[in-house]
């Protein structure tokens, strides 16, 4: 990276991306039981049918079965927010971005390692006395705690190479989020490509925007509320913080700052599969992917996700062999 | 705040005179005290607490279960040092100091202190920091002693003494920079009228002189790394802190590699040449090649670019020699030998077990003599003869038939006291001070240092690690606020 800072080690620079993918994830999880909440009021449905998603866009249903059996909302809630035991709860995710934090603070700034100190201080805190505050508010808090550390990131850290691979961490988290929630809802509302209209798909849909916060911004660019178009918002938009492409999009444009090359003149695998990853998205076009199957589609995305993340750990993270590193540039400094 | 309760007990009061009368740079101190309403100390108290926990300044504690994090005490009326005695202090530290690192460095060259009988031979070759790998290395600018932390006491007599010189590793300066800005932004009140001299320019320091041990080929911005044993160690904070402060990279072991006799990083980028290390691991751990075999926390290959000159290492490794406690029993006699001048500050008196005379007389007085093995530190294999019990006595009198060599004697010292915020009153409690002094192309000491106290009453032991806490040290400036100076 072209940048006025020395280069981060290897070890700072794992430990940044990590602690930014934790904070997103929960605040994608906060989010999610939040949304679900919410949507329980309007929905006379059967409790498994409910909750059983939000387990099921986690990806530790195997455990989570194992664990509490029934996808009561008591065990869900109880699970994705705040099992210690379960290493992606709303409690486990900050407890390792503050962990993960403490072993950079001298990378990020003290604003920041406060702000992720507190979060978890307070949810620890929550945690502890759940019974004196609704879970809504608990939720809010959590939520809005991402945010702010968003914010002071975002307001006290300069864009330099650390900068860069937490944007990376946040984008990656959250595009995988968002291509899970589209995933599974999509895949209880509509079954067959035919579908079938029922007078709660409409709240349905609104949800699954709401679960990335997107219902607002999808009514100024398509108004009504239809399946297709809400692929297309959280596929394929480039505007929309939380949808795939524009994820992949910045992600993109991080690792280009980090490398200092573009895409098609990078030595780095994690460059080269992102850069296939944002040309797919750029073509795709989404009556043909529902077509062929939404949940192949994105199931084949998020195995490409997972590959970039694979090869970012070994371009950047993992303390590989002396000699590799040497060739790397180690002379010109 | 009400003094009216407030007794000094008989003992040294930093705050009052023996006849309870306020100590002249105390006496701002004690008004603005006395004019707060009732329970504004303990709400900035409070506030403090909450706030340290906040920004994460807490210490693992060793032994204690994962993820036991404690905040380090910190009580809120602070300890005055006068302008006169601090210069007398500082003059005192610098003498000591020089002496100390001329010291050191002819351990490892011509042992002409030896040769001339000052020092016995036997007392070099036994002390448990000595590490004759160090032979014939000579640092940057012939310095071995960049960061020491001396601890000084104020005993009933009320002369300064100095207690131990901590050359090694020494910790705590990040307290003293903590709990500066935790005194400004709870109760800043309390500076009205004060001229304190600051202590946040220490950092720009550090990195002063840890930059000047770098060759010049390094050019002018060397790349400074401070190494920590990791995230887990009992001074990580400080560690990060610091790293933060001066802005360089905190680095574990594991991202070191040497080739070639020279030290690099592992970065994103490939290797990065390291130049300078201020390494807060202990000399054993440093490089498994030359020390301890066992040692997972080094980088292996280490002493070898150092011994190359490639790298710098600030502290220099094997400074630990004067870290002795018989060894420190020496210093006034080194300061004599190698600079030509009386110590300005004292040492404590101290008997050496292996001498026989010695011997005798501690193990007849040891219920009124503090015992210390010659190398341990944190207030550990220690006993205070008049707080022990037959039995402890008994224990430490076979320790000293046993291994002689190992055990120094001192008077109990009637440790000074500070008026210190217990539950809503003010009590007397012992303190101790640690200044901090570096020494690169010229010799800074901070102004103050870490006051560290014993809030358990009647408790002389100040250590974290055994209920000890901390307050900010305030020396005054000369001259009033706002005077032209």
């Amino acid at each position: 990276m072209t940048s006025e800072t020395p280069p981060l080690l290897s070890r700072v620079a794992d430990s940044v991306y990590w602690m930014a993918r934790y904070i997103e994830r929960a605040e994608n999880v906060a989010r999610f039981i939040g949304v679900n909440l919410h949507l329980q009021l309007d929905l006379p449905l059967e409790p498994a049918y409910q909750w059983q998603p939000l387990i099921d866009t986690s990806g530790d249903a195997e455990r989570f079965l194992e664990q509490y059996g029934e996808a009561t909302e008591g065990n869900v809630i109880q699970f994705l927010a705040f099992d210690d035991r379960n290493s992606n709860s709303i409690y486990s995710c900050l407890r390792a971005a503050r962990e993960n934090a403490r072993s950079i603070r001298e990378t990020i700034s003290s604003e920041m390692w406060e702000q992720v100190n507190s979060m978890y201080l307070q949810f620890q805190d929550r945690r502890a006395a759940r019974q004196h505050e609704s879970l809504p508010e608990i939720l809010r808090g959590t939520r809005l705690a991402c945010h702010m550390f968003q914010g002071i990131t975002d307001g006290t850290m300069s864009y330099n190479e650390a900068w860069h691979f937490l944007r990376l961490g946040r984008m990656i988290e959250r595009a995988d989020k968002t291509s899970r929630i589209l995933d599974v809802k999509y895949f209880i509302l509509l079954p067959t490509t035919t579908g079938v209209g029922t007078p709660y798909d409409d709240i349905h849909w609104a949800a699954v925007l709401k679960s990335v916060s997107g219902f607002e911004m999808y009514r100024k660019r398509f108004g009504r509320i239809s399946p297709r178009n809400i692929v297309d918002f959280l596929l394929m938009n480039r505007e929309f913080p939380r949808a795939i492409r524009h994820c992949v999009q910045s992600a993109q444009e991080s690792l280009h700052a980090i490398t200092g090359v573009s895409a098609s003149s990078s030595e780095y695998e994690s460059q080269k599969l992102m850069k296939v990853l944002g040309a797919e998205l750029q073509s795709a076009s989404v009556p043909r992917i529902i077509q062929s199957g939404l949940h192949e589609y994105l199931d084949a995305l998020q195995t490409k996700m997972n590959a970039v993340g694979e090869s970012l750990l070994q371009d950047f993270f993992i303390l590989g062999p002396v000699e590799r590193s040497v060739g790397a540039g180690g002379a010109q400094h | 705040m009400p003094f009216d309760s407030y007794r000094t007990g008989g003992f040294y009061d930093e705050m009052f005179n023996a006849d309870g009368t306020v100590r002249p740079e105390a006496r701002l101190l004690a008004e603005t005290l006395d004019s707060l309403e009732p329970g504004e100390v303990q709400r900035c108290q409070h506030a403090a607490e909450r706030l340290l926990l906040e920004m994460g300044i807490t210490f693992n504690v060793y032994g204690d279960s994962a993820g036991a994090e404690r905040i380090f005490p910190f009580d809120l009326i602070p300890r005055i040092v006068g302008a006169k005695e601090w210069d007398w202090i500082e003059r005192g530290l610098r003498q000591r100091i020089l002496g100390l690192n001329e010291f050191i460095n002819d351990i490892y060259h011509d042992q002409r202190i030896i040769k001339d009988k000052v020092i016995p031979e036997e007392v070099i070759r036994t002390a448990a920091y000595y590490r004759p790998q160090c032979h014939g290395i000579n640092p940057p600018q012939g310095v071995w002693c960049h960061i020491t932390g001396t601890d000084l006491v104020r005993h009933e007599d009320g002369r300064i003494y100095v207690l131990e010189d901590n050359l090694r590793v020494p910790s705590g300066v990040s307290y003293v920079l903590e709990n500066r800005d935790l005194m400004k932004r709870t109760f800043p009140r309390i500076f009205e009228g004060l001229r304190i001299r600051p202590v946040d320019n220490y950092p720009s320091r550090l990195l002063e002189t840890l930059e000047a041990m770098a060759l010049p080929e390094a050019g002018e911005k060397p790349t400074v790394v401070l190494l920590t044993p990791g995230m887990y160690n009992s001074a990580y904070f400080e560690h990060s802190f610091l790293a933060q402060q001066m802005g360089i990279q905190l680095v574990e072991g594991r991202d070191l590699v040497v080739q070639d006799k020279t030290v690099w990083m592992r970065t994103t980028q490939g290797l990065r040449k390291v130049d300078v290390i201020y390494r807060r691991l202990d000399d054993d751990f440093l490089d498994p090649q030359v020390f301890r075999k066992d040692s997972l926390l080094g980088v292996p290959g280490l002493m070898e670019a150092y011994r190359a000159g490639t790298v710098a290492l600030a502290n220099a490794p094997g400074n630990g020699v004067a870290d002795d406690k018989v060894v420190y029993a020496y210093v006034p006699e080194m300061i004599k030998y190698y600079l030509g001048e009386d110590a300005i500050l004292p040492n404590v008196p101290t008997f050496l077990c292996w001498r026989d005379k010695d011997r005798k007389h501690v193990l007849e007085n040891i219920g009124n003599l503090v015992i210390k093995a010659a190398n341990e530190a944190g207030g550990y294999g220690m006993l205070i003869g008049p707080h022990s019990t037959a039995e402890q006595r008994e224990d430490f009198a076979a320790r000293i038939k046993a291994n002689p060599r190992n055990y120094i004697a001192q008077p109990t010292l009637a440790l000074s006291r500070v008026p210190t915020l217990i539950g809503d009153r003010l009590e007397g409690r012992h303190v101790d001070l640690r200044p901090y002094i570096l020494y690169g192309k010229d010799i800074h000491v901070l102004p103050g240092g870490l006051t560290r106290v014993a809030l358990r009453q009647d408790s002389l032991v100040v250590n974290s690690s055994q209920g000890g806490g901390s307050k900010d040290t305030w020396v005054l400036a000369g001259g009033r606020k706002g005077a032209s100076h």
